[in-house]
C-alpha cells in the first residue's frame, strides 16, 4: 500500500518539476541558497573586517562588488547577508503557513468559531504589515524571533482565508460526509480528508510569503528597526549604503540585485507551481466517448 | 411518418477517431442514421457507447484536437456539413439545427433573463427583425412550451424556475428559429418522473405543430417506448440494432439490446414478510427546518421534514419515494445525524439518537451506515480502497490486521478482487465504486443501511447488478435498509414496504404491492401514472 503511494508521489513531483517556470525559478533559488549557505567558503573576505584605508573602493579584481563606507567587502557581506535574509524568509513563511493553516482549518470546520475568528483576521489584515512589524520590533526589541514573528503575523490572515475557503468547499464533499458517517472524530476528518486538498494552493501561497518575508526583512533593516547594524543582512547593507549611494552606487546595486533576483526566482517558482498543481489549469482535455 | 420521405438529417458511414492509446480506435464507427420531419429518432446506449459523440459530430461540436471525423458524410437538408467552414456551421446551428442539453441549469446563462436569452438566439440569426416582432415571438414560444404566465416568466432568471420549467425554456430556445432538426441529449434524465412525462408529451405535441425532426439521445427504454418513431441501439460506437420501437421492445434481436431491455426495472413485488415485534428503527414525528440566517436574524425557513413517522423491522427494506425536493435526502441526513432534527425521535434498537452528540454519537454511528448516490464523489480520490474500507472499523477499535482481513473478505462478497485494496478510486468504474461503497458500509457491521439513490448514477445494466447485490447481501447478512429512490420500478423490486413523500410529509405508507396496485393518495396516483412505459404491473 505504502510503496505504490510513494511511487505515485515521486512521479507527481517529477511531473511538477518538468515545467519551465518551476525549473528556472527553482534553479535560480538553489544558486542563491547554496551561495548563502556556503558563504564561509565562497566569500573572499571576512564580512565584518573594517579597513578604513580601503573605504568606498569601486569594484575590481580583488573586491568584486567594491567596499562600503567602513572598507568592508560588499561581496562577502552580500553572501553572509543572504544567509540571514533567506533564513528569516523561510522561517516567517513556515510559521505563517502552519499557524494560518491551523486557524483556517478550525474556522472552516467549526461554524460557531468561524465568524469570530474571521473578524479577528480581518482586523489584523486592516493594519499595514510594515507598521505592525515596526511596532512589534520597537516594543520587544530586535531579535530573530521577534522579526520572524512580526513578519509572519501579518501573513497569517492570508493563509487562514485561503485554507478556510478550501475547507468550506471540501467539507461538503460526499467522501467527507462518508468519513464522518463511519464515526471518525472531526480532527481526524480534517487531517485525513480535508487537509490534503489544501496542500496545492498552500504550497503556492507559501512561496509568495517567502518572497514577501525577504522583502519585509529588507524593509525593516532599511528603516533601522531590523537586526543590529553589525549583522549583515540585505536590508542592513542597503540601509548603510543609502548615505553614500551617489558616491558609491555599488553598495546598493549589488545587494539590491541579489534581493531582486531571489524574490523574482521565488515568484516564478510560485507561478509555475500554481499552474502545475492547480488541476483546472494543468489538466489535459478529457476524452469522453 | 408523413408522406414526405427526404430525410432532413442523413448520416452515412460516419466514423469518428479517438486519440491513440484508448481501448478502441473509433468513438463512432460506420454510423448511419436518417431523421425525417415530424419524426423522433431515439439513440439508445449506455455511457461510452458513442451516442453523444455521434450527436456532437452532427452539431459540429466535437472537442478540437481530441476527436475528429475520419470518414462518412452528414447531410442536413441535402447539404454536407462535414465540408463546411466554422462560420457557416455557426450559422447552421440555431437556424437549421438546435440542441437541448441534459442539465438545463448549466446550459442557461444565470445572469440573463430567460426572455432575453430566447431573444438573443433570434437576434443573432434574424438581424432584420424588429424588437417588437422578437418580443412577440418570445411570448409565442413561451406559450408554445406551456409555460404559465409567459409575461412574468420571461423576466425571470433561470434560478427562479423549476427544473421542468428550465427545460421548457431550453426547448423554446431550440424552437426559436424553427430548425429542421432538434438534437436532445438526455433531455429528461435530470428531471422528476412527472416532469419527464410532461416534457416527453410536449416534444410529441410540438412536432405536430413545428415541422421539425428530433434526434433524442437516451439510456432509458421507458422514454423510447413513450415517444420514438424509430430506435437505434448503440454499443462500442456501432449501431447494433435499429427499427420500430414496438418491434425492438417486443422481440430484440441483438443480445446487447436484449440485455438492456431486461435490465430496465419492471414492477415486481416481493413476498409479504412475517411480522416482527421489536423494530430496528423507529422514527416519530420528525421535523427538520432549514433556516437561511443572515446578520439580522433568520430570513427564510424551509420545512424539509414535517411530522414524519415510521418503523423499520430488522431485515426489512423500506422504500422512500418522491420527487426531488420532497424531503427524501433530508430524511437520510437526519437518520445519519448529519443534520439534527428540530423535533421528533429517532430510535435505533430502542435508544434515541436524535439528541446524541460528540463521542457518544460517534460510537453509535457504527450501527447505521449510508451508501451515497454518486459513487464518483463518495470515495476520497487521494486514499486507497484499503484505507477507505479500514478506517471506520479501526476507529471503532478493531485491530488493523483484522480490519484488513475483513475488508478483503467484503470486497470478495461484493464481487471484487481483494487486490483492489491497494488501488485508488479512479481506477474503477462507477458500478465497481458503488460496490466498494457498499463494502465500506458493511465493514462497520451495521444494523441499518441508509441507501440514498444508490443506483441512479449508474447505467441500467450496472443498476440491475447492484440491485441484485443489495438483495443478496440483505438476505445473507440480514440488515434492515431504508432505500431512497425516485424510480418506482426499482422500489417495487427491492422494498417490502414503501413510503411516499411529498413536500416533507409522508403522504402514504404501506406494503409496496398494496400502495402501487391500489394507491390512495392523489400524489401517489400521479407518480405511478408518470412512470415511462406505463404501468406494466407484473405479478
Amino acid at each position: 500500500m505504502r510503496s505504490s503511494s510513494i511511487q505515485g508521489r515521486l512521479g507527481e513531483m517529477l511531473r511538477v518539476a518538468r515545467s519551465g517556470p518551476v525549473l528556472v525559478g527553482g534553479l535560480l533559488l538553489l544558486v542563491v541558497i547554496v551561495t548563502a549557505i556556503g558563504a564561509e567558503h565562497v566569500a573572499t573576505f571576512d564580512p565584518m573586517q573594517i579597513k578604513p584605508r580601503l573605504r568606498l573602493r569601486a569594484p575590481d579584481g580583488t573586491y568584486w562588488f567594491g567596499t562600503d563606507a567602513l572598507g568592508r567587502d560588499v561581496f562577502s557581506r552580500v553572501l553572509y547577508g543572504g544567509k540571514v535574509s533567506l533564513l528569516v524568509g523561510a522561517l516567517a513563511a513556515a510559521v505563517g503557513a502552519v499557524v494560518g493553516t491551523v486557524i483556517g482549518l478550525v474556522a472552516g470546520a467549526f461554524r460557531t468559531l468561524d465568524s469570530v475568528v474571521m473578524r479577528i483576521m480581518d482586523g489584523v489584515m486592516a493594519i499595514p504589515s510594515v507598521l505592525l512589524a515596526v511596532a512589534m520590533v520597537s516594543l520587544i526589541g530586535p531579535s530573530m524571533t521577534t522579526i520572524v514573528a512580526a513578519i509572519s503575523f501579518s501573513e497569517i490572515p492570508r493563509v487562514t482565508r485561503l485554507v478556510r475557503s478550501v475547507v468550506l468547499t471540501v467539507r461538503e464533499e460526499t467522501y467527507v460526509q462518508a468519513a464522518e458517517g463511519v464515526g471518525l472524530p472531526k480532527p481526524l476528518v480534517l487531517y485525513r480528508h480535508i487537509l490534503p486538498s489544501c496542500m496545492a494552493p498552500l504550497v503556492v501561497q507559501t512561496t509568495y510569503m517567502f518572497a514577501a518575508a525577504i522583502l519585509a526583512e529588507a524593509v525593516l533593516g532599511f528603516l533601522g528597526v531590523g537586526f543590529p547594524p553589525d549583522i549583515p543582512t540585505w536590508g542592513n547593507i542597503l540601509a548603510e549604503g543609502r548615505s553614500v549611494f551617489q558616491r558609491a552606487p555599488w553598495t546598493i546595486i549589488f545587494p539590491g540585485l541579489f534581493l531582486a533576483v531571489t524574490v523574482l526566482a521565488v515568484n516564478i517558482l510560485g507561478d509555475g507551481l500554481r499552474d502545475r498543481l492547480d488541476p483546472k489549469l494543468s489538466r489535459v482535455a478529457k476524452v469522453s466517448a | 411518418m408523413t408522406g414526405e420521405r427526404t430525410p432532413i438529417l442523413d448520416v452515412r458511414g460516419l466514423t469518428v477517431a479517438l486519440p491513440a492509446g484508448l481501448d478502441r480506435p473509433y468513438a463512432v464507427e460506420n454510423f448511419d442514421l436518417s431523421v425525417h420531419r415530424k419524426e423522433i429518432v431515439c439513440l439508445v446506449g449506455e455511457s461510452g457507447s458513442g451516442k453523444s459523440v455521434a450527436a456532437s459530430a452532427v452539431m459540429g461540436l466535437l472537442p478540437k484536437g481530441v476527436l475528429r471525423i475520419v470518414g462518412g458524410s452528414i447531410r442536413l437538408a441535402g447539404q454536407d456539413i462535414t465540408a463546411v467552414g466554422e462560420n457557416q456551421l455557426c450559422a447552421l446551428r440555431g437556424d437549421r439545427m438546435a440542441m437541448v442539453f441534459q442539465e438545463p441549469l448549466t446550459a442557461l446563462n444565470p445572469v440573463m433573463t430567460v426572455g432575453n436569452q430566447i431573444a438573443e438566439v433570434i437576434l443573432l440569426h434574424r438581424r432584420d427583425m424588429s424588437r417588437a416582432a422578437i418580443d412577440a415571438r418570445v411570448m409565442e414560444l413561451l406559450a408554445d412550451v406551456h409555460l404559465p404566465s409567459p409575461e412574468t416568466l420571461k423576466r425571470a432568471y433561470p434560478h427562479q424556475l423549476s427544473g421542468g420549467q428550465r427545460q421548457r425554456v431550453m426547448i423554446a430556445m431550440a424552437l426559436a428559429l424553427e430548425p429542421a432538426l432538434i438534437i436532445a441529449d438526455e433531455p429528461t434524465t435530470a428531471l422528476d418522473v412527472t416532469t419527464q412525462a410532461q416534457i416527453l408529451k410536449l416534444f410529441r405535441e410540438l412536432l405536430e405543430k413545428h415541422d421539425s425532426g428530433v434526434l433524442l439521445i437516451t439510456h432509458d427504454f421507458g422514454v423510447v417506448a413513450e415517444v420514438a418513431n424509430q430506435v437505434l441501439v448503440m454499443q462500442h460506437g456501432r449501431v447494433v440494432e435499429q427499427g420500430a420501437p414496438k418491434a425492438i421492445l417486443k422481440a430484440p434481436q441483438h443480445p446487447y439490446t436484449r440485455a438492456l431491455i431486461d435490465a430496465v426495472p419492471t414492477f415486481r413485488f416481493r413476498e409479504e414478510r412475517s411480522a416482527v415485534d421489536a423494530p430496528a428503527l423507529e422514527v416519530e414525528n420528525l421535523r427538520l427546518v432549514y433556516r437561511n440566517r443572515s446578520f439580522f436574524g433568520v430570513r427564510r425557513e424551509t420545512v424539509a421534514l414535517d411530522d414524519v413517522s415510521f418503523t423499520l423491522a430488522p431485515g426489512e427494506t423500506l422504500g422512500v419515494v418522491g420527487e426531488s425536493g420532497s424531503g427524501k435526502t433530508s430524511l437520510a441526513k437526519c437518520l445519519m445525524r448529519f443534520e439534527t432534527p428540530d423535533s421528533g425521535q429517532i430510535r435505533i434498537g430502542g435508544r434515541s439518537i436524535a439528541d446524541m452528540h460528540g463521542a457518544e454519537l460517534r460510537r453509535f454511528r457504527r450501527r447505521i451506515q449510508m451508501v451515497f448516490q454518486d459513487p464518483y464523489k463518495s470515495l476520497n480520490p487521494r486514499r486507497t480502497i484499503g484505507q477507505s474500507l479500514t478506517e471506520g472499523p479501526v476507529q471503532h477499535g478493531l485491530v488493523r490486521d483484522k480490519a484488513v482481513a475483513r475488508a478483503a473478505g467484503l470486497l470478495e462478497t461484493v464481487g471484487l478482487n481483494p487486490n483492489a485494496m491497494e488501488r485508488y478510486p479512479h481506477e474503477f468504474s462507477g458500478g465497481q465504486r458503488q460496490r466498494i461503497c457498499i463494502a465500506r458500509a458493511l465493514a462497520m457491521e451495521p444494523d441499518i443501511i441508509v441507501a440514498d439513490e444508490p443506483v441512479s448514477a449508474l447505467d441500467v445494466s450496472v443498476q440491475a447488478q447492484v440491485l441484485e447485490l443489495f438483495e443478496t447481501l440483505r438476505r445473507r447478512i440480514g440488515f434492515a435498509m431504508v432505500f431512497i429512490t425516485h424510480d418506482l420500478r426499482v422500489a417495487s423490486n427491492i422494498c417490502d414496504r414503501v413510503a411516499v413523500m411529498q413536500k416533507g410529509r409522508v403522504v402514504e405508507i404501506g406494503r409496496t404491492e398494496q400502495v402501487f396496485r391500489a394507491p390512495k393518495d392523489p400524489y401517489t396516483i400521479s407518480l405511478l401514472a408518470a412512470v415511462p412505459g406505463g404501468l406494466e404491473l407484473a405479478a
